[in-house]
């Protein structure tokens, strides 16, 4: 206890106000959020653009909130949307009902739903926030084709399974490739 | 010729210039301290403040003001429709009238016309920013009593209390510029500063001589202005709203325009009684920097540090509680104000006599700290303790170690007075029976 304690405040607030200020300036600069943000889902796609997602539905078992919607179907020769027999023919996730909690993204086996850290989930309607297949699919990069086609990369399945990605990289355009065929 | 004889000289053009500047100045400084405020008080607390309306925020007062403006004006059904309606104007004039005999700035010439930068130089000029301020106190207490609702005349009384008491503290701390400048005139007060020298520096100001006056003069104008930490009869986050409870739409945005006038008036009346007017520190009067626009900027200057001294004040303490405060006005600043006068009149009364400054201080400390050294051989007064009540920890009252507790309510007896005499029979057979059983106990023992 000083003599100038009582002083000590009008310090503070003065050093305060050269501070940098915490406020996020939200719509101006960005969405923050952490990497690891449980944000809307993402069904991913091998490296030539076919769907991870086997329709195996285990994502929808495990929803606490059975927000999601998954319905299998097969795949043929003249129809390939994956590697594998089956594909998710409809895939729905019904984000007023979605709690976020990431259990989906533990259960999937081929890895193929993931979340990004998209947050501005908000709409006026109901139907607009069941989320279908076609807004849940992770974009097409560059090397990677529209489904349904063949399985592009490597010679046996096991060879796409485990060199895939290397493969890819290795002859980027696929779809070049392909067409050369 | 004095500046009170340039001014009266002025053409009407030019007193009417003068008169429209003020009222402007008054406005646009209301919206730039609400501006600034809201801006400095955010920086205190690591927020950006009002940013989305124009530059850096620049215009949110004014948006403020115009959506005041489209609100509805309510006139409640109680009110007293004449006073409910013209306290807010007897709130505001008498702050704006309080710039007249600012004096903000140096001689100039406006289109060829040798003028002041001053509406007015009264040989009273000092009365009148008093009597402004008391005649405001009117528009508060006014309003709180026709708003016809317990809350606003709680209010007002509060405000009135308060305006007044430190309206004392407030007078009595101009008192001592008065003695050293001769004047009650605002501009001769600040011509008086000019040339004061200090250990032979030009500090043109009275404040380092009249120190505690100065001190006294900034606290009580806090708390004449009803500013935090004095703000209690408004205080937002404790009370509905203080006597402006039922204003709405523009009759409460005159109240607000009163508030921040009366900030600004307060801050430029110690300006220019203490703080030296528009003049320059350390150099004379008729230096470059001296020059009469150029002490206009001076005098804003100063002004805008005493605003800040408010701000800062508000972001900084908490509120006081009511009797601290008033023991803080009359029991503090008053007496301290009063020696303070009595020990400078006696000071300078002295040297008019011939004594030497130096000798004449240092006997006059030692007779000082001698009279505090008797005061503290007094006897304390002795506080007499007849309510004297025990209490605990918490300090809430316990009850007396010697109480005795009644076994049966008042209203319980009433009640059972008819069982009464068949529910004692009942405990005597019970007692009598136990005593019986024991003693055919003590028989079988015996046997």
């Amino acid at each position: 206890m000083g003599m100038f304690d009582p002083l000590k405040g009008f310090g503070v607030t003065f050093g305060t106000m050269f501070k940098k200020v915490v406020t996020e300036e939200y719509p101006e600069a960005g969405a923050p959020a952490a990497p690891r943000y449980h944000g809307r889902h993402q069904l991913n796609r091998h490296p030539d653009g076919l769907e991870k997602c086997v329709g195996c539905e285990l994502c929808a078992w495990a929803c606490p909130a059975d927000a999601i919607f998954v319905e299998g179907g097969n795949n043929t020769e003249d129809a390939r949307y994956s590697p594998g027999e089956r594909y998710g023919a409809d895939y729905q996730i019904n984000y007023l009902r979605c709690i976020g909690c990431g259990l989906c993204i533990e259960a999937c086996p081929t890895r193929s739903l993931t979340m990004i850290n998209f947050y501005e989930l908000a709409d006026d309607n109901r139907e607009d926030l069941i989320y279908t297949k076609e807004q849940l699919l992770a974009p097409l990069l560059p090397g990677m084709e529209q489904p349904p086609h063949p399985m592009r990369l490597g010679e046996t399945e096991q060879d796409y399974y485990v060199n895939g990605p290397e493969l890819a990289v290795a002859a980027p355009d696929v779809q070049a490739r392909s067409e050369a065929k | 010729m004095t500046r009170a004889e340039v001014l009266a000289d002025d053409p009407i053009w030019l007193i009417l210039i003068k008169v429209v500047v003020l009222f402007a100045f008054g406005v646009v400084m209301t919206l730039f301290m609400i501006w600034l405020e809201r801006r400095v008080v955010a920086r205190m607390q690591h927020r950006p403040g009002p940013n989305r309306v124009g530059p850096f925020g620049l215009l949110q007062s004014l948006a403020d003001g115009l959506k005041l403006a489209f609100k509805e004006d309510i006139m409640p059904a109680k009110a007293d429709k004449v006073v409910y309606f013209i306290a807010p104007v007897i709130s505001t004039i008498p702050a704006f009238v309080a710039f007249s005999v600012m004096p903000f700035g140096g001689r100039v010439s406006i289109f060829g016309e040798q003028t002041y930068l001053q509406l007015v130089d009264l040989p009273v000029g000092v009365l009148v920013v008093l009597a402004c301020s008391s005649l405001g106190v009117y528009g508060i207490v006014l309003a709180g009593w026709s708003s016809g609702s317990p809350y606003p005349l709680l209010g007002a009384l509060r405000s009135a209390a308060q305006v007044i008491s430190y309206e004392i503290a407030m007078g009595l701390s101009i008192v001592g510029v008065i003695i050293t400048a001769h004047s009650l005139s605002t501009g001769d007060i600040v011509n008086a500063q000019a040339n004061f020298e200090l250990w032979g520096l030009k500090v043109n100001s009275f404040f380092i001589p009249l120190l505690p006056s100065f001190l006294i003069y900034v606290t009580s104008m806090v708390g004449e202005t009803n500013r935090a930490p004095f703000d209690l009869p408004e205080a937002e986050s404790e009370l509905v709203g203080g006597f402006h409870t039922e204003y709405s739409s523009l009759k409460f945005a005159l109240f607000f325009l009163a508030e921040y006038v009366n900030m600004v008036t307060v801050s430029a009346f110690s300006t220019m009684l203490f703080l030296g007017g528009g003049l320059f520190p350390f150099v004379g009067q008729d230096s470059v920097l001296n020059n009469g626009w150029l002490q206009f900027v001076w005098f804003i200057a100063k002004t805008f540090v005493l605003l800040f001294l408010f701000i800062w004040l508000r972001g900084t303490l908490p509120r006081y509680r009511y009797d601290q405060f008033m023991r803080l006005g009359w029991k503090v600043l008053v007496p301290v104000n009063l020696s303070w006068i009595v020990a400078l009149v006696a000071v300078r009364q002295l040297r008019s006599a011939g004594w030497p400054l130096g000798p004449t201080l240092f006997f006059g400390a030692i007779a000082v700290l001698g009279l505090i050294a008797l005061s503290f051989a007094l006897p304390d007064r002795e506080v007499p303790d007849d309510e004297y009540v025990p209490v605990t920890g918490g300090g809430y009252p316990i009850p007396p170690l010697d109480l005795e507790v009644p076994t049966e309510t008042p209203k319980r007896r009433r009640q059972t007075r008819g069982s009464r005499s068949r529910r004692r029979a009942a405990v005597t057979a019970g007692q009598s029976a136990s005593a019986s059983q024991s003693q055919e106990g003590s028989n079988d023992g015996n046997v």
